[in-house]
């Protein structure tokens, strides 16, 4: 299966473990994913804050050099996933936008017919290949590993088109494909902070305490994450938060395609797993090495 | 804080409502019911000046004041809890979005940090047709949290030392198509 893909600025640098992982994963599984030549940030949610055409005309950028290649594209953050497919629905919602998006685009010998179908990375592991799929390629079943699947805001919200927004169970189905056992926490699709990190460390940083707390108190052994902004939070600001709060939080924050490529027996190296800010626990190491 | 005496008339902007109106996505704010569903889902109401639902009812009345240099517009994270569960289908993250830009436009950023890092992330795009997050954060700690700059130490040390902080940006080839394409938004103006 050929897709466009498009990383993204942070799994292109913070997140570059992400990267490492998908490029490790994507050939095992099959997925032939082509990197869009030359493709420009979309904007995330910075952008849009102070600059609205502006935002969505170098967001259509990247889906103008996407049509002419007539594949889905697909992108494993979120932010890019939400950002791409509200141009898309801006464009096609508002026309008085539409022309103005289509002249900007033409200045620079581009033009958009709107019929990029953008997609995430998730959505098409475990809807395009399946868990079935997934589940033949396994090597060596997670067995006794508690995973939490942290969903985030970006990919469930306001993007609903392939699960629940508030009960999302796609990655659910995956951990359990993969032999690990779902933890079920309430926290799951609450909001890490984002980008008030930055800005407004305090709220962010009491957001990631509420949701590690939940996710700890169910017995998780690690958390699984679609998002380069929500691991960021997570894995390296949780030293931070054990000293405010007074918490010895030890969860290792991982992608989901970390931990699809451990159940596919790729090396944990080519996976980026020895490059987390909270290094892989005792149990979850024995479980990854003897899995 | 709002006075509790009944604002004068002649106080309110009554256009306020109109400019949200017409702003894309703002067009359904006359359809609030006043539910305060979105203020029971916001994670971070309950740091807000005024929660969504009553930031719905100032602008209705046209307290424009109160509304713009309100905490709510940069404490909203773009969870989008409240957009995807408003019974009326309000795009409300994407009306915060609208008065974010009209603060800014407004000169109304006293004090808040986010409009440092917003303007520096459009910067870095702008400069490189990508973000740099390294030199985002610097810029940003250089310019609104100098003060507190020892703070950060850690985290990128972090990253650093974990292979996960590229020191050197990446531009675009076609750079100077990013720019025309920017160059033609000025002249067609903003929305």
């Amino acid at each position: 299966m050929k897709y466009t893909y498009y990383p993204g600025c942070s799994v292109s640098a913070t997140a570059n473990i992400y990267r490492d992982s998908i490029t490790a994963l994507a050939p095992a599984l099959g997925l032939e994913l082509e990197e869009l030549e030359d493709w420009n940030c979309c904007g995330a949610t910075a952008y849009m804050s102070v600059k609205e055409l502006m935002s969505f005309a170098i967001s259509a950028r990247n889906l103008a050099l996407a049509e002419k290649l007539h594949r889905d594209v697909v992108t494993p953050c979120s932010a890019c996933y939400t950002v791409l497919n509200k141009t898309n629905h801006y464009f096609a919602e508002y026309p008085e936008l539409r022309e103005k998006i289509g002249k900007a685009l033409d200045a620079g010998g581009l033009s958009y017919g709107g019929t990029v179908r953008v997609r995430h990375l998730l959505d098409v592991v475990c809807n395009d290949l399946g868990c079935e799929k997934i589940a033949s390629l396994v090597k060596k079943k997670l067995t006794g590993l508690k995973v939490a699947p942290y969903y985030g805001c970006q990919i469930v919200r306001p993007e609903t088109g392939f699960d629940d927004p508030d009960e999302p169970t796609i990655m659910n189905r995956l951990i359990e494909t993969l032999g690990a056992e779902c933890i079920d926490y309430r926290m799951k699709t609450v909001c890490c902070g984002a980008s008030l990190m930055g800005t407004q460390e305090d709220l962010a940083l009491r957001l990631c305490r509420n949701l590690l707390l939940d996710a700890e108190h169910k017995g998780a052994h690690c958390l699984v994450t679609t998002c380069p902004l929500c691991q960021m939070n997570l894995d390296v600001y949780q030293g931070k938060i054990n000293a405010l709060f007074k918490t010895k939080f030890n969860i290792p924050i991982l992608y989901f395609t970390q931990l699809i490529g451990v159940a596919l027996g790729l090396p944990l190296k080519d996976l980026g797993l020895d490059r987390l800010a909270v290094k892989l626990t005792k149990p979850v190491k024995q479980i990854f090495e003897g899995a | 804080m709002l006075d509790r005496d009944i604002v004068a008339e002649y106080k309110l902007d009554h256009d306020f409502l109109e400019e949200i109106y017409h702003l894309p996505g703002g067009h359904e704010i006359k359809k609030c019911i006043q539910c305060g569903t979105c203020s029971s889902s916001c994670p971070l109401s309950y740091v807000m000046d005024h929660g969504p639902r009553k930031m719905f009812s100032l602008i209705r009345a046209g307290f424009r004041d109160e509304v713009l240099d309100s905490n709510t517009i940069w404490y909203c994270s773009s969870c989008y809890t409240c957009a995807v569960r408003c019974p009326k289908e309000i795009k409300i993250t994407d009306v915060m979005y609208a008065l974010k830009r009209l603060a800014v436009k407004e000169g109304r950023t006293k004090g808040k940090k986010s409009v440092v890092l917003s303007k520096n992330f459009a910067r870095m795009v702008n400069t490189y047709g990508r973000n740099h997050e390294t030199e985002l954060m610097t810029r940003y700690i250089i310019e609104a949290d100098l003060f507190h700059a020892f703070k950060f130490i850690p985290q990128g040390w972090k990253l650093f030392s974990n292979k996960r902080l590229p020191l050197l940006p990446h531009r675009i080839k076609n750079m100077q198509q990013l720019k025309k394409i920017l160059k033609k938004v000025d002249e067609l103006g903003e929305i």
